[in-house]
């Protein structure tokens, strides 16, 4: 953030006379505002992706009434969630009522300040990325359980309840199917893993083909992620047949709009974390997208780290329509029996391959046999 | 600029503790250590140890105090049955070992020369990993068997029939 503010005073030299923390704080909410749009943009637009992929797969058509296609349908409901009644139920705690969203929306949201959109497009380049994003989508648990028992509900509580044990559980195998990247890396740095993913090797630099057990690493990732999301096959927090919507079950209006936002940004988080660790991030394939001019370079590789990243979130819906959900119990084996020992082994795995293979991988080693 | 966000930050870390052991309700206090944790990461932050901020944050706030949370959800006590403390001796010895705390802190403050300034690096994962697995390896060690302990202590309450 302080570089870019030091190059804008260089191009412009009018700014050189406004102080520097007023630069600095203005290019933080502008960015923090820029993100904020695309978050909400991306909630609206992928909750009428998420319908239409729906009917697709059920076969039935899905919205088609608001605008052509029924594209416009998720600008409805945004206006009909705004207007509609705010109400808290008599014997809810109130403050902690209201405060619950807040958590939930905050925490997902604040992960997308350290996303690698591009080569230059990052909030802010923290040198604890991975670490700083599972810290703060930590305060999703706190805000659930906070939705759950301040609502005093016992489908809410039940579901709040559910959804903390299943995040709390699956964080462990999230973070520990992370670690190859950053292992290959050397950094935390969400912007670092991406640059280690270059090269001349095309689709091949990517994490994903440096060697087996990071290809393994990112379905472990995927599985775990989609379980951290709540959503189906893993969606028991919500299980609307049974907790009828869970934790949220009493809100209304925009409070129940930030869970589902925050529900939508955390998709695209997840996506977004295993694109820059598994897929390359913003790398386009045979182009070298830090070598281009500027504009060009950052145009082209959000477009390219946008695209794989909506292609997973794609991905999420579909196994979100196609797969049933499971029992509690099973979820919780597969977390503890299942993923976390395969994560480890993984870990393990790829350690040992970057010490035996001195950090080179399968890609790299067939190349340089080729000179 | 520093200055004034420790004095913040570390006003917000008491009060929030103050206010963890004074609140009458579990839930409120549980909610208020998660303000007093937070407070405590953005310290580490401000002396450049963003990766024990980060840790302070997952383990603490995110996997602890949820247990906590966890745990008072599931006993859920309604209002008008929680218990009422009695202002007892342990209060008055409570507050005296706060006091000297205080006071051993204050002496221990004067007599070690703290390092001075933020070095860029001390934070690090690098710089926490190297003092880890060297100057401090027998107590991480040490701790890794204690953790084991703890896990095996909680299988043979949980289960019935080992």
């Amino acid at each position: 953030m302080e570089s870019f503010v030091h190059s804008l005073v260089k191009a412009v030299p009018v700014l050189s006379g406004v102080p520097m923390w007023t630069l600095t704080l203005t290019a933080m909410i502008l960015s923090a505002a820029v993100l904020l749009v695309f978050a909400l943009t991306f909630g609206g637009v992928g909750s009428y992706v998420l319908r239409k992929v729906a009917g697709d797969i059920q076969a039935r058509i899905g919205p088609n009434r608001v605008g052509p296609n029924g594209i416009l349908q998720f600008l409805a409901d945004g206006v009909k969630l705004v207007l509609k009644e705010d109400i808290i139920p008599a014997k809810a705690d109130r403050f902690l009522f209201a405060l619950a969203p807040y958590f939930v929306f905050v925490g997902s949201f604040a992960a997308f300040v350290v996303l690698p959109f591009g080569v230059g497009l990052i909030a802010s380049d923290l040198n604890i990325g991975v670490y700083y994003v599972m810290a703060v989508t930590s305060l999703v648990v706190v805000g659930v359980l906070l939705a759950g028992w301040a609502s005093n509900n016992k489908w809410a509580l039940l579901g709040g309840m559910r959804a903390a044990a299943q995040i709390v559980s699956y964080e462990i195998p999230v973070g520990m199917a992370l670690m190859p990247a950053v292992l290959i890396a050397g950094s935390l740095s969400l912007q670092d893993i991406v640059r280690s993913q270059g090269g001349l090797l095309g689709v091949f630099g990517w994490n994903l083909f440096h060697n087996p057990f990071t290809f393994f690493s990112f379905f472990l990732y995927f599985t775990a992620a989609q379980a951290e999301t709540n959503q189906t096959p893993f969606d028991l927090p919500e299980a609307e047949s049974e907790l009828v919507s869970g934790y949220n079950v009493e809100y209304s209006g925009i409070r129940f709009g930030f869970f589902f936002l925050a529900e939508f940004g955390d998709m695209f988080v997840v996506a977004a974390l295993a694109t820059a660790c598994f897929l390359g991030g913003w790398h386009i394939p045979f182009l070298h997208a830090e070598a281009l001019p500027a504009f060009w370079g950052n145009l082209l590789s959000l477009g390219a780290f946008l695209a794989k990243a909506f292609a997973l979130v794609l991905v999420m819906m579909w196994i979100r329509w196609t797969l049933p959900r499971l029992r509690v119990d099973q979820l919780m084996r597969m977390a503890w029996k299942y993923l976390v020992p395969l994560t480890f082994v993984n870990l393990l795995g790829v350690s040992l391959w970057l010490l035996i293979f001195k950090g080179k991988g399968i890609p790299q080693m067939i190349a340089s046999l080729f000179g | 600029m520093e200055p004034i966000l420790f004095i913040l930050f570390g006003a917000i870390a008491v009060a929030g503790s103050i206010m963890v052991v004074t609140r009458k309700h579990p839930m409120a206090s549980a909610l208020y250590l998660i303000l007093t944790l937070f407070a405590v990461a953005a310290l580490f932050v401000l002396r450049q140890a963003h990766f024990l901020a980060a840790i302070q944050v997952i383990v603490y706030a995110g996997a602890v105090v949820v247990l906590f949370i966890f745990v008072i959800m599931l006993i859920n006590v309604p209002e008008n049955k929680l218990p009422v403390e009695r202002l007892t001796a342990l209060r008055f010895l409570g507050v005296a070992a706060a006091g000297l705390l205080i006071l051993e802190g204050a002496v221990l403050a004067r007599k070690t020369t703290m390092p001075g300034g933020t070095a860029a690096d001390s934070g690090s994962v690098q710089a926490v990993g190297r003092a880890l697995f060297t100057d401090y390896l027998l107590a991480f060690e040490i701790t890794s068997v204690l953790l084991l302990a703890a896990v095996i202590g909680a299988i043979a309450l949980a289960k019935k029939k080992i």
